[in-house]
């Protein structure tokens, strides 16, 4: 019997593994592509049974390092951070996968590099999920900043630099500047830097400085890319689709929401938040991106810079939740991690997938095309389905707790905001399959997709259904987390 | 024998460089002088451990020379705040003698070596007697030996590059002048209270509180002591003598040169004047806060622009030594011991940084200017990996011993009701990401040159150990961050 604590090192760790084993058996070429796939079994199946362990209520905290009196890095189980873990652990087996067909199929240079820093990033990933405090929290957000970069900046050309350069300068900039006195102010105000289901704060702190703490967080968490810090996320797509895929639409994104989540939960708590009304600005700018970059999102040709946009703004969904601060929009922004992962995952896959096939990057390019590629493209309808939120797709549950949120907190208008956001998905989503399937070809093209790259992407669409109708473990875990509230 | 030797512990780590100096000079051969040089500063890093194991006991030495008891006498004073700056030096200059075994031959005539090399211990003596002293006249004078032994070494630069001689007689006449300012605050206090020990001096200052010679004398010191480490405006001498040095003195000059005086300047604030509290805290806030802030904005700002990679490194220095003045301008407990943490860990980050620089530049064969680094980090991976890893300490990247620098400096000011003083430093050492970016940015993502370069073990040995160093006291800080509260209660005792 594993011991509960040996299962979040198991998760952790085994990305360290990969990345670390990875530059040795660089060599054997076959060894080192299975590295990231039986990496992402073993470290899913800790994060299941973590998961199991945060449903039977155990807790536990694992202290690794104690780097001076009162900081350590330490790991404890949270229903949000179980969720977290699982989605990132889980859906790195398949973006594994899929990274060797597509490294493979585009003939990209310096692989060894790429799958180095890729498992370096779902460790970092991974640390956060389980991460026991706010300074561990930290250490490893700057962590999986620093270890995405040789990633985004992968092709070494001018344009990678200059995304690089944008990428590093919003992320680490937000995060120095505003992120880490946050922290530190949190630990000068309260003593310790724990985290608690109730928050830390309530009569910790005087009222009048909320919003400005509050302030503090948001915008120094950059990776959940609320306007204005949201422009490094269209820039990251210059990298590798496996990157933009795993990446920036579940592991970074999602780990700039969770901080977001668990800062609002866990270290502010929603009782001082309804009480002060310190998040209400923050319902508004949540709720201003989600419309705004929605409508940037159609005006975008190229395919992987439209699913950005769609990225940033359900990124803001998630805020928004949190920001409601009710049990229910809480339950919803929590059940959006896993929903928008699958969903997400799926399209990246598919864009990757058109690119690899027939070097289509443009949406206008993809008329008439759906014939040549009927599964791929069937996928990247499941997928936007999932997104817009109809059921039978696992996003129609998030969407639906989040509504039911809104309407707990009175907020007729966010309710109005979700609908008209719905509405705009499934214009800019819609438009792919549609002219794929029903528009006239403009010219004959070689569509060929590597079975390495269609495999994950089919399994990918088929879990955003198969979540609709399994999404009971997630709910109870959520509901704990609404629970204590 | 033992016993002998711990109780002449505080003159030992004195003499036994200053001694050894001499005795270099007569030594013709590279290999032996580097030899002696090595084992002379080994010494002097064991001696200074087993110090530290003895004030872990006794907790202050006093050590009178001649056996003449103080205050007649000259006395040495070793606490647990000293033996923060003794380890540094000790530590750092013992690091960069193996670096130098390589580097210097290349950079220096054959025959002037030895020579070098005594001036080099001449330098670690004086810094460290600086630090042991406890006796206001003997820090002038070991103030002059230290500064008169860097001066001479960084006019040896002069073999390579001509501008080293302006280095250096800048770096002379602003020494010099600093020094006198000294030498005249030190001689008004002589003739207001009539003692030169230190321990007297805080006594006797007791009484004089709005004394006019006692605020003259205090400001001459003060003014004196802010020349040699480097401090806003009077840094002028800094960028060049670091720049065109030889590489080896870089490094050393870099790690340790300033930090025995930034030491002085805590103990002349925060211990022989600590009963004038007026005039020390309005010092502190309208004098040491202002021009702290300034520094760390204008060093990072004179970094971003400059092109060649060692000046850049300097002008960083005056940034960092404005982190390390801000800590003590902020005068509680806890942020003084961010300056000591700081101090402690800036040595180790630019020591790193200055060794991976120079390597570079002895790789190379060509002076180390941003666009000599074209693509170079393909080329030499394991110099690259550690230059990139001090960068990242010195941008105070978590689990790196920059980090925990940045962390109690950041909290010490927030819990002092300084929330904008946060924000300033972290604005700064974000600006600071940029200029090492840009030097990352070039070593990697520039398309490489066509050049073989063979990683010499005996050159990048030193940048190992300093680099693990610099990780290790990122993972394992208690050392650094206990050993600076404890001197920080030392020095400010439980007044604030």
């Amino acid at each position: 019997m594993i011991s509960i604590e040996n299962f979040i090192l198991i998760t952790i760790l085994v990305p360290l593994i990969v990345c670390v084993l990875t530059p040795f058996i660089s060599k054997i070429s076959i060894l080192r592509d299975c590295l990231g796939p039986i990496g992402g079994v073993i470290s899913s199946w800790g994060a299941f049974n973590i998961m199991r362990a945060a449903l039977s209520n155990q807790s536990t905290n694992l202290e690794i390092i104690k780097i001076a009196e009162g900081i350590s890095i330490g790991f404890k189980i949270t229903p949000l951070g179980a969720i977290f873990g699982l989605v990132a652990s889980f859906l790195w087996i398949f973006a594994a996968i899929y990274s060797i067909g597509y490294m493979k199929g585009n003939k990209e240079k310096n692989q060894t590099r790429f799958y180095t820093f890729y498992a370096m990033a779902i460790h970092a990933a991974l640390c956060i999920a389980y991460a026991g405090d706010l300074l561990t929290l930290f250490i490893f957000y700057e962590v999986l900043t620093f270890s995405t970069y040789p990633l985004v900046t992968h092709k070494q050309n001018e344009i990678a630099q200059k995304a690089g350069r944008l990428y590093m300068s919003i992320l680490v900039g937000s995060s120095v500047i505003l992120l880490l006195p946050a922290i530190i102010w949190v630990w000068v105000a309260t003593g310790s830097l724990e985290m608690s289901k109730n928050g830390v704060l309530d009569g910790k702190i005087d009222v009048a400085y909320t919003p400005l703490l509050l302030a503090m967080f948001v915008f120094g968490i950059g990776k959940a890319a609320l306007i204005p810090l949201h422009k490094w996320l269209p820039a990251a797509m210059v990298a590798p689709t496996p990157v933009s895929a795993l990446l920036h639409a579940v592991a970074v994104v999602k780990a700039g929401v969770f901080t977001m989540l668990i800062v609002l939960t866990n270290v502010f708590g929603t009782d001082l938040l309804a009480k002060t009304g310190a998040s209400e600005w923050l319902i508004w700018l949540a709720s201003f991106t989600l419309l705004a970059t929605s409508i940037i999102a159609i005006y975008k040709d190229d395919l992987k810079a439209r699913l950005a946009f769609s990225t940033i703004s359900q990124l803001s969904y998630i805020t928004l939740g949190g920001a409601l601060a009710t049990s229910m929009a809480i339950q919803g922004a929590a059940l959006h991690i896993i929903t928008h992962a699958t969903g997400k995952i799926t399209l990246f896959f598919v864009a990757g997938a058109l690119y690899v096939g027939a070097k289509i990057s443009k949406i206008s390019d993809l008329n008439g095309h759906g014939t040549a590629a009927p599964l791929i493209f069937l996928s990247f309808f499941i997928g936007s389905l999932s997104i817009i939120g109809v059921p039978p797709m696992a996003g129609s549950w998030s969407k639906f707790y989040l509504m039911l949120g809104a309407a707990d907190s009175n907020y007729i208008v966010v309710i109005a905001v979700f609908c008209i956001s719905t509405m705009l998905n499934a214009f800019y989503l819609m438009e792919i399959p549609a002219r794929a399937f029903f528009f006239k070809k403009e010219r004959d093209i070689n569509l060929k997709i590597p079975k390495l790259i269609l495999i994950p992407t089919l399994i990918t669409s088929v879990l955003t259904i198969l979540l609709f109708f399994f999404i009971e473990p997630f709910q109870n875990l959520t509901s704990m987390m609404a629970d204590k509230i | 024998m033992m016993d002998i030797l711990i109780k002449n512990l505080p003159i030992l780590v004195v003499l036994c460089p200053l001694m050894t100096s001499l005795l270099v000079v007569l030594i013709p051969n590279i290999i032996f002088s580097w030899g002696l040089t090595t084992l002379s500063t080994f010494l002097t890093f064991l001696f200074s451990i087993l110090l530290y194991q003895e004030i872990q006991i006794h907790s202050y030495i006093s050590y009178a020379i001649g056996k003449w008891i103080p205050p007649i006498g000259i006395e040495y004073i070793i606490d647990k705040v000293a033996i923060i700056p003794i380890i540094i030096i000790s530590g750092i200059s013992f690091i960069a003698t193996i670096f130098a075994y390589k580097i210097m031959p290349e950079e220096i005539e054959k025959k002037s070596v030895s020579k070098v090399y005594s001036l080099w211990l001449l330098a670690v003596a004086g810094l460290i007697g600086l630090v042991t002293t406890g006796d206001a006249f003997n820090l002038f004078v070991f103030l002059e030996i230290s500064s008169l032994a860097s001066v001479a070494l960084v006019a040896m630069g002069a073999q390579k590059n001509k501008q080293a001689l302006v280095a250096a007689y800048n770096y002379l006449i602003i020494g010099a002048v600093g020094a006198t300012l000294y030498v005249i605050g030190v001689g008004l206090l002589y003739g207001i209270t009539g003692t030169l020990n230190m321990a007297d001096l805080t006594n006797r200052i007791n009484d004089l509180n709005n004394n006019k010679a006692l605020i003259a004398g205090f400001g001459f010191m003060i003014i004196g002591i802010m020349v040699k480490a480097a401090v806003f405006p009077l840094h002028i001498w800094l960028p060049r003598a670091y720049a065109y040095a030889p590489s080896a003195v870089s490094v050393l000059l870099a790690a340790t040169a300033t930090k025995a005086s930034l030491y002085i300047l805590a103990r002349i604030l925060f211990s022989v004047f600590e009963n004038s509290e007026n005039l020390i805290n309005n010092t502190l806030f309208f004098v040491i806060l202002p021009l702290s802030i300034i520094a760390m904005f204008a060093g990072t700002i004179m970094a971003i622009y400059e092109k060649d990679i060692k000046r850049l490194l300097a002008h960083s220095s005056v940034a960092q030594i404005g982190y390390i003045t801000l800590a003590f301008s902020i005068g509680t407990k806890a942020s003084i011991a961010a300056g000591f943490i700081h101090m402690f860990n800036h040595a180790i980050i630019k020591g790193g940084l200055f060794i991976a620089i120079t390597s570079i530049g002895f790789y190379i064969k060509k002076r180390v200017t941003i666009n000599n680094l074209s693509g170079l980090g393909r080329a030499m991976p394991i110099t690259f990996f550690c230059f990139v890893l001090c960068s990242l300490s010195l941008a105070g990247l978590p689990l790196t011993a920059g980090f925990i620098s940045k962390l109690y400096l950041i909290k010490a000011s927030i819990s002092s009701d300084g929330i904008w003083i946060a924000i300033l430093i972290l604005i700064s050492s974000a600006l600071s990401v940029v200029y090492l970016w840009k030097m990352i940015e070039v070593l990697w993502m520039r398309e490489a040159k066509k050049i073989v370069i063979n990683e010499n073990p005996k050159i990048y040995l030193s940048l190992i150990i300093i680099t693990f160093l610099n990780i290790y006291f990122g993972l394992d800080a208690s050392l650094v961050v206990n050993g600076s509260f404890e001197a920080a209660e030392k020095l400010i005792g439980d007044l604030k």
